[in-house]
């Protein structure tokens, strides 16, 4: 594992980080989208850190019952919008 | 009288068949008459509101049913299924209708009062509306609002010791068929593997782990009750290495006819006069290999060119069983067909030893494997099968370490997928070219 994944509060400022800078274009991740900020991590150990997040209130999951998909809590497309906002 | 008027609706109840409309009406009266006295915490109507937005869906040509949301319970990233219907004044009975799947017992066993309590908890918090069971073989729990989520998961997990299912980017709930509960064909415990694989990977059943769904289904035979051939990610079929064991006495009274000996174990009997039983041509005709012959009151089977279909021994269980040498074959790939159409699993392993007593690690060891490799490589809601025919079989061998072998080649000259590397081949594809011409002229 690498330093920064390995680093709770870290790898957590790092995913908040990547995704507040997105948060202008896109509210909802794939998992495998959080790869890129852990590059010399397996994906075995990020979805851990980043399933934390969501038990930790910091992330909620989207799910259209057949993927899930990952953004901050409270925040971007509820259920109730078609991607108007 | 209905609160909603149906008449398109009520067309579907004039057909041969149950019809789930009659269902749905049956439910709706039931909840409105509530001679139980439930203090029902879903809207009274909301099986009306239901057949009230399928109607309009049916008028309109198309849904008003959104797709999606953040529901779930605390901690689990699958299990619920959010949905929320866009016409919330007409139809507030189900504003919210969520699904919950609920892990179902291996190999489907129930004790009524098991199924009471549920049915009893789900009349109480959700619609009453189940189907048992989906396609992903869960215990489907049709409708609930949000609010009633937490309430119904607590019931689940401490009164009645019963886990959520899997939905989403997660591992599907592990399903079987009974295999060697009840099932003479079994060539494993499913029930005891479906088990342990379920606990196994609690992890990536609750959280979402996967670029897509992934599925694993268990026939405890080639008889593939559950058709995990085509249904599921990882297919383990139960299949024997030694011969199939014949029994040449009762091969000769299906022969002769004997009443206590029919065919098909008397299944199709009395549905119409099939006339006496023809071995030629109900067995040895039909065998896909044309490996079986019958001389001489002798039943004779080429083992080596059998293909473990099970046509024969459905047909005459008594005569003919399973070898004694059992494992399973594992098959990946299968899928419906959302992008480059349905596709059946193709064999991967073509035998492997079902073995508790160290914890099934063969078969871990491939699934793991897999995962590696898929959660790498895998596009965002690219199923095992594709990312399978995008980077090739060979590349699953390499990725699980299995050697090619004439089993993966279903027909000669259609699989032109499998190359030597340089490196499999001594020399190389290098040669000494002085050493050639020694033996072979300009
Ligand atoms: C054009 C509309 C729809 C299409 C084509 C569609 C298609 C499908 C398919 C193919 C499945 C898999 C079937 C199975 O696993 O048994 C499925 C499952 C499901 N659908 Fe839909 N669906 C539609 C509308 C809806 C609506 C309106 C709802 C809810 C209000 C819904 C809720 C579900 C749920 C909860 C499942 C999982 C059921 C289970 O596991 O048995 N779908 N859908
Ligand atoms: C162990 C020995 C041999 C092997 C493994 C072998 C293998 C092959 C293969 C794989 C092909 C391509 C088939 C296709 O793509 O449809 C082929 C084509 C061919 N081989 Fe051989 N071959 C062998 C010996 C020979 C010999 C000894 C001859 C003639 C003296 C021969 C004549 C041909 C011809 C004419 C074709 C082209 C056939 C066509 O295009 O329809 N082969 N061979
Ligand atoms: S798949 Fe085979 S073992 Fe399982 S129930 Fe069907 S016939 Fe029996
Ligand atoms: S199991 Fe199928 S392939 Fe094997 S001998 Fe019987 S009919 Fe033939």
């Amino acid at each position: 594992m690498s330093d920064l994944l390995d680093n709770k509060e870290a790898a957590q400022d790092a995913v908040l980080e990547w995704l507040n800078k997105k948060a202008k274009t896109k509210s909802k991740f794939y998992i495998k989208d959080f790869y890129k900020i852990f590059p010399d991590d397996k994906p075995r150990m990020i979805k851990k850190v980043v399933n934390k997040m969501v038990e930790d209130g910091i992330l909620e999951y989207w799910s259209s019952g057949s993927t899930t998909m990952y953004g901050i809590k409270g925040g971007g497309i509820q259920h109730s919008s078609e991607g108007e906002n | 009288m209905a609160k909603h008027e149906t008449p398109l609706l009520d067309q579907l109840e004039t057909g041969p068949w149950p019809s789930f409309v009659s269902d749905l009406k049956f439910q709706a009266e039931k909840r409105a008459k509530n001679e139980e006295g439930i203090e029902f915490q879903m809207p009274v109507d909301v099986v009306e509101d239901l057949l009230g937005i399928l109607e309009l869906s049916f008028k309109h040509g198309r849904t008003h049913w959104k797709h999606g949301g953040i529901v779930g319970v605390f901690g689990y990233g699958g299990g619920v299924i959010g949905r929320y219907c866009d016409q919330p004044k007409n139809f507030p009975g189900v504003e919210a209708f969520h699904t919950m799947r609920v892990n179902q017992p291996a190999g489907k066993y129930y004790k009524t009062d098991y199924l009471k309590t549920l049915c009893d908890l789900w009349d109480f918090r959700g619609s009453g509306i189940t189907n048992m069971h989906g396609s992903t073989g869960d215990i489907i729990l049709l409708g609930t609002t949000t609010k009633q989520l937490e309430e119904i998961f607590w019931t689940l997990t401490h009164d009645m010791n019963q886990d959520l299912g899997g939905s989403g980017s997660n591992l599907r709930t592990p399903s079987d068929c009974l295999g060697q509960s009840r099932c003479e064909y079994a060539c494993y415990d499913t029930n005891a593997l479906v088990y342990f694989l379920t606990n196994e990977y609690q992890d990536e059943l609750h959280r979402p782990a996967f670029p897509y769904k992934f599925k694993f289904k268990l026939d405890g035979c080639p008889n593939c009750c559950v058709a995990s051939i085509a249904r599921s990610d990882m297919s383990f079929i139960g299949t024997w290495k030694d011969d199939i064991r014949i029994d040449q006495d009762a091969v000769n009274k299906y022969v002769e006819n004997d009443p206590a000996y029919p065919a098909n174990a008397g299944a199709y009997k009395g549905s119409k006069d099939w006339g006496p039983f023809d071995l030629e041509k109900e067995v040895l005709g039909l065998c896909p290999t044309k490996c079986m012959k019958f001389e001489n009151k002798k039943m004779f089977i080429d083992n080596a060119n059998c293909t473990r279909c099970m046509h024969c021994i459905n047909v005459m269980p008594r005569a003919l069983k399973i070898g004694k040498e059992t494992g399973l074959s594992i098959l990946v790939g299968a899928k419906a067909p959302i992008l480059d159409g349905a596709q059946m699993g193709s064999l991967l392993v073509p035998f492997l030893p079902v073995n508790p007593d160290n914890d099934y690690e063969e078969i871990t060891e491939v699934i793991e494997n897999i995962w590696d490799w898929w959660m790498e490589e895998g596009k965002n809601r690219e199923r095992l099968g594709e990312l399978i025919m995008r980077q090739g079989f060979q590349k699953l061998l390499e990725v699980t370490g299995i050697d090619p072998m004439p089993q993966h080649v279903s027909y000669p000259r259609t699989n032109p997928y499998i190359f030597w590397k340089e490196d499999e081949v001594p020399g190389g594809w290098e040669r000494d070219v002085d050493e050639y011409r020694k033996h072979h002229q300009r």
